[in-house]
């Protein structure tokens, strides 16, 4: 199957530089797919289909009409990172994570950012993510944001910037980790070839990580990931990570706190818990201090982690540093606390807060993207250019009302990467969120979730708004070095 | 290991032993009347009888036609055994214990799930009914066998057994009654061949004749019950069931199985024993229907130990530990 008839359009393509001409990095994988019939190609791609099918790698929709579970849609042709591109976004991922870390410690502690008036104290208490229950909390070694999946868009001249940063429970590895598995039955020869940075690992970085949080001396404590439950959109990744590595997996009526310390129900009597994985978000965690309602948590759960009994990865309270409105001040975060410059930089944002910039942001809607600050899963936003003069209005209306709520950004037009349409390639949007692990050292998976917007000429990439993935490829600049060196 | 986990574990394995078993009643049915010239309608009606959902049934179909009661086994939502809930529920357990069981485990129950749905949305073809039984048999040994060759034979291991053991016990006994409400027509007579022939369609239906007619050689009506009620070695015998779930339960407490440290250990290990110094005589004189019913009686309260001791563990319970 040919890219003989593809189509660039305009937009920045991360496969060629024009219609005829295909990028360097890209050209051994472009070759391999031109050699290979109409056929072979779409059988690989049902393959892979009918893999993630067989498999059950699914997500649950809460508004769906087809029952609760759907297919993630995959699509074989890989996304491909150069390794420079790659060695400059892992740099900056760690500078961000780091900083992002020393931003949280500080607020819930000597809160020296505020007292400095780099970042107006009013936005930290406004935040629906602020949680004064966790002020004067040292969680182990000093780590908040163990797990965090930073969302990356590239832009119509290649650069990339920092979307979202998600630090409370991001989801998605699971995917990574099963393309990964089926792009190497889709391109055995391929993986030969080129040099290809391994993922599979993650599951190991993560359980190292969350046995080293705990701080009391046990040879190995006992972890277990602490999931909502089955109807929850990822409780595929949840079982897949539990397997993955050998733990529990518990739900909040699993579990039971006596005396300060947590205990899981098992057909041999209580089992003391040291450390949990949780997947359940701050509000639900612990009926007793945040929402009365959730039947979820685990009444008790708080007041084991102040007491430093049961270690919790990511730690409540995270959530305050990917409010989107403090997602304006990271740049300054990093240079408050680290005295450098960000390597990878933020689209530029409006803060509705601010009476000027939501003046500007309700002027100029029709070319700007608004999304409310603790939003996710691409709910609640308006798009700008796609938008009618109706759904506008109403968004200022809600502007004008609680401007807190919302940040605007222009519309990045994110580059493209050729997706299998029926029987022809087309180029349709892509993000890309990498994974990091913040333990005793840093890691970060390379490449990460490829996220793609199926629908023709669609920017939004989420799961639940039509989106699916391919496999990322983080390989060598030089793609014919392993080649010859053979 | 979690209270919730072990469950899910026995539950998932008693729906799919249930499922293949809804197949052999149906299957057995199938094969009655094959051989008979009774009004066909009347054929039918004891599968509803025996499913305990006859008000179910009757609200949606007026007739107990071999298509309406086939349908209603098969794919009727409304009926929680019919084989399409039983692998729903099966795979609804499988979901909660994806990261305890292997994934080929988890990929045989979803393709097998997904499959009969698919079936389920056609029109059913009554034509190929053998077929698409013969596949859920099939499917369900798939499963078993998958569990079997590649199940750690830990705690996870012997709840699934002693949930598939304790269900096909059950299931056996139903198939057996099948038979009771099968009135034979009144120009033949019990030890009629026509009667024969219903017993042994009892039989193939527990996939027992080779086994049986190895052992007995002649088709006889109580050597069939000993066999598939007392006998020690066929592997769907009710005795047999009862001794390897009894073995399995003792196991999860590392008890010697001639004694007992709980209730369910005792309730179980009881109506093992009755069973296993029973004979096929004292049965039938007192009353096959009635035997089976009590059974199914004591069964159920096999069960309702295990939940209770295992799986439903309330608080006040746990801090008396």
């Amino acid at each position: 199957m040919k890219f003989n008839n593809y189509r660039t359009e305009g937009f920045y393509d991360e496969y060629f530089i024009d219609d005829s001409t295909c990028r360097d990095a890209v050209k051994v994988v472009v070759e391999k797919i031109n050699r290979m019939g109409k056929g072979e190609l779409l059988n690989r791609q049902k393959a892979a289909e009918k893999a993630f099918l067989n498999l059950g790698i699914t997500f649950n929709v809460y508004s769906s009409g087809e029952g609760r579970e759907k297919i993630f849609p995959f699509d074989i042709i890989p996304r491909i990172i150069t390794g420079s591109e790659w060695n400059n976004l892992e740099k900056g991922l760690k500078q961000r994570i780091v900083a992002l870390n020393l931003f949280i410690n500080d607020i819930y502690n000597k809160k020296n950012i505020l007292k400095d008036k780099v970042i107006p104290e009013e936005i930290i208490l406004s935040s629906n993510a602020y949680r004064p229950i966790c002020k004067e909390i040292r969680p182990p070694r000093d780590i908040w944001c163990h797990i965090t999946g930073t969302d990356l868009i590239r832009d119509e001249k290649s650069r990339f910037y920092v979307l979202e940063d998600n630090l409370r429970c991001p989801s998605g590895i699971s995917y990574v980790l099963e393309s990964r598995q089926i792009a190497k039955k889709a391109f055995p020869q391929l993986f030969e070839t080129l040099k290809i940075q391994p993922v599979e690992d993650y599951p190991v970085h993560l359980f190292n990580m969350l046995n080293y949080i705990f701080n009391r001396r046990t040879d190995s404590p006992t972890i277990c990931l602490l999931t909502p439950g089955v109807y929850n959109s990822a409780y595929f990744e949840h079982s897949f990570l539990a397997r993955q590595m050998g733990v529990e997996l518990v739900e909040g009526r699993d579990l039971i706190v006596e005396n300060n310390f947590v205990f899981m129900k098992t057909t041999k009597g209580l089992q003391k818990v040291d450390v949990l994985y949780r997947r359940i978000d701050d509000d639900f965690l612990d009926p007793g201090f945040f929402r009365k309602d959730s039947l979820l948590g685990v009444p008790g759960l708080i007041e084991a982690y102040n007491a430093g009994n049961v270690a919790l990865a990511n730690a409540p309270g995270t959530g305050i540093a990917d409010d989107k409105a403090i997602y304006c001040y990271v740049p300054a975060i990093i240079k408050y606390y680290l005295g450098e410059d960000p390597i990878i930089p933020n689209v530029p944002t409006h803060i509705c807060s601010d009476p000027k910039e939501l003046e500007y942001v309700i002027n100029n809607i029709e070319n700007l993207v608004v999304k409310t600050v603790d939003g996710a899963g691409g709910y609640g936003m308006l798009i700008g250019p796609k938008s009618t003069k109706k759904q506008q209005k109403e968004f200022i209306e809600k502007l004008r009302v609680n401007p807190r709520k919302y940040i605007a950004q222009p519309t990045i037009s994110l580059s493209r990467v050729p997706i299998i349409n029926k029987k022809n390639f087309e180029g349709r949007h892509v993000d890309l969120r990498p994974y990091i692990i913040y333990g005793e050292d840093i890691t970060v998976i390379p490449g990460g979730l490829t996220r793609v917007a199926f629908k023709k000429n669609s920017l939004v990439v989420n799961s639940s708004q039509g989106g699916g993935s391919k496999d990322t490829w983080v390989i060598s600049d030089n793609p014919e070095e392993k080649k010859y060196a053979e | 290991m979690l209270s919730r986990v072990a469950n899910s574990l026995y539950w998932l394995n008693r729906y799919i032993e249930r499922a293949e078993n809804i197949a052999r009643i149906i299957d057995v049915n199938l094969n009655f009347i094959l051989d008979s010239d009774i009004s066909k309608n009347e054929q039918w009606e004891p599968l509803v009888w025996i499913s305990g959902s006859k008000e179910y049934f009757f609200e949606t179909y007026s007739e107990t036609t071999k298509e309406n009661v086939i349908n209603f086994m098969l794919f009727d939502k409304r009926y929680p055994n019919s084989i399409l809930n039983c692998l729903s529920m099966a795979r609804d357990n499988a979901i909660t214990v994806r990261e305890i069981i292997n994934i080929e485990m988890w990929e045989q129950i979803n393709k097998f799930y997904m499959y009969v749905k698919k079936i389920s949305q056609r029109k059913l073809n009554i034509d190929t009914i053998h077929e698409f039984l013969e596949e859920i048999k099939i499917n369900c040994h798939i499963f078993s066998g998958i569990q079997e060759s590649t199940l750690s034979r830990g705690e996870s291991w012997h709840f699934g057994r002693l949930g598939k053991m304790l269900e096909r016990a059950d299931q056996t006994s139903r198939i057996i009654d099948v038979k009771y409400f099968h009135i034979l027509p009144s120009s033949m007579s019990v030890g009629s061949n026509y009667d024969i022939l219903q017993w042994a369609a009892i039989l193939k239906s527990a996939s027992g004749f080779e086994m049986y007619t190895k052992k007995y050689k002649s088709v006889k009506p109580d050597k069939i019950l000993e066999f598939l009620i007392l006998d020690k070695e066929f592997p769907r015998s009710i005795n047999f069931c009862l001794h390897r779930a009894n073995y399995s339960l003792h196991a999860i407490s590392s008890t010697a199985t001639d004694t007992y440290v709980n209730k369910a250990e005792q309730s179980l290990g009881a109506l093992n024993s009755e069973l296993a110094f029973s004979d096929i005589g004292t049965i039938v004189k007192s009353g096959l229907h009635e035997f089976i019913d009590f059974f199914q009686l004591k069964l159920s309260r096999v069960n309702q130990d295990i939940s209770y001791k295992y799986f439903d563990i309330n608080e006040y319970q746990l801090l008396q530990q």
